[in-house]
């Protein structure tokens, strides 16, 4: 199957996701870059579909556009005062900092100069239609029916005790965000 | 048109990851710095998809859903420190941040 208008649809939300990138990095109000961030991640979800990538997609527009950044937005909405919107927005030493992403810049044109040749030109070949199922077994594991054992066993997958980590990492996180912000412990 | 390869999904990952690398450099207001952090974390989620996409496997896939989970923990504790430092000094400023500094 070839996919339609593929080089278009890559350009233009390539376009939109580098535009609106620049644009949270220089605007004045931080609600303004909160909503080019917000431009930013759908896009990127975009090339997450193109590169048959649904499940990764999926959990970028529900946890990053729909969570993080309401988590933005209420706490630029706490914190926001008039001040910071009109005094300067670069500190005192940002031509270092702009020398610096220059040389990281430099950096990465000339790896991918000299390793050009090491990177492989193939696309290989994912299971588009049964792509989330495949990344939920590796993630949660699945049920395995056997002869001996008809009604199924439970098979962790590859990544089940990783992902169970996750979950006590963002277990730490709620109780660390809950106890900074409390006025008084 | 040339077909979209591996290298263009790279080249817009390393344009993002520029970006964010600038903004995290250059600006003073922390909410935006750490928003630049969830663009570099979104360009390296892009990285590892383009190479699961290379390879025809879905770990990098799995990887970068892991890394979803950890941008979000690193967003909640960063805006309750935050929160926790503007209830202290009325700032948002990095370079104003400076109870450590001799």
């Amino acid at each position: 199957m070839t996919p339609v208008a593929t080089p278009f649809f890559f350009y233009m939300l390539a376009g939109a996701a580098i535009l609106s990138a620049m644009l949270v990095i220089t605007r004045r109000n931080a609600v303004h870059s909160a909503l080019s961030l917000i431009v930013t991640l759908l896009s990127v979800a975009g090339l997450y579909l193109m590169l048959y990538a649904p499940f990764v997609a999926g959990v970028q527009i529900i946890v990053y556009a729909g969570g993080i950044m309401v988590l933005f937005l209420f706490v630029i909405m706490l914190v926001n005062i008039e001040r910071v919107s009109k005094e300067r927005q670069f500190n005192r030493i940002w031509p270092v900092g702009l020398v610096a992403s220059c040389a990281l810049l430099a950096l990465f044109l000339s790896a991918f100069r000299k390793g050009k040749d090491l990177l492989p030109n193939r696309v290989g070949d994912l299971p588009e239609a049964s792509n989330t199922q495949e990344v939920a077994k590796l993630l949660y594991g699945e049920v395995v029916k056997t002869l001996q054992l008809p009604s199924g066993q439970y098979v962790m997958g590859q990544y089940t005790f990783a992902f169970e980590i996750a979950s006590l990492l963002l277990l730490v996180a709620i109780l660390g965000a809950v106890i900074m912000t409390k006025k008084k412990i | 048109m040339v077909p979209i390869t591996t290298t263009h999904y790279l080249v817009v990952a390393a344009a993002l990851f520029i970006l964010g690398v600038v903004g995290v450099l250059t600006r003073r207001n922390v909410v935006i710095i750490l928003m630049s952090i969830e663009l570099i974390l979104n360009a390296v989620n892009l990285n590892l998809v383009a190479f699961s996409r290379m390879w025809g496997n879905l770990h990098g896939q799995v990887f970068s859903i892991f890394i979803v989970v950890d941008a979000a923990a690193e967003a909640a504790v960063g805006l309750g420190i935050l929160i926790a430092f503007f209830r202290n000094k009325e700032t948002i400023n990095v370079d104003e941040i400076d109870l450590l500094k001799w």
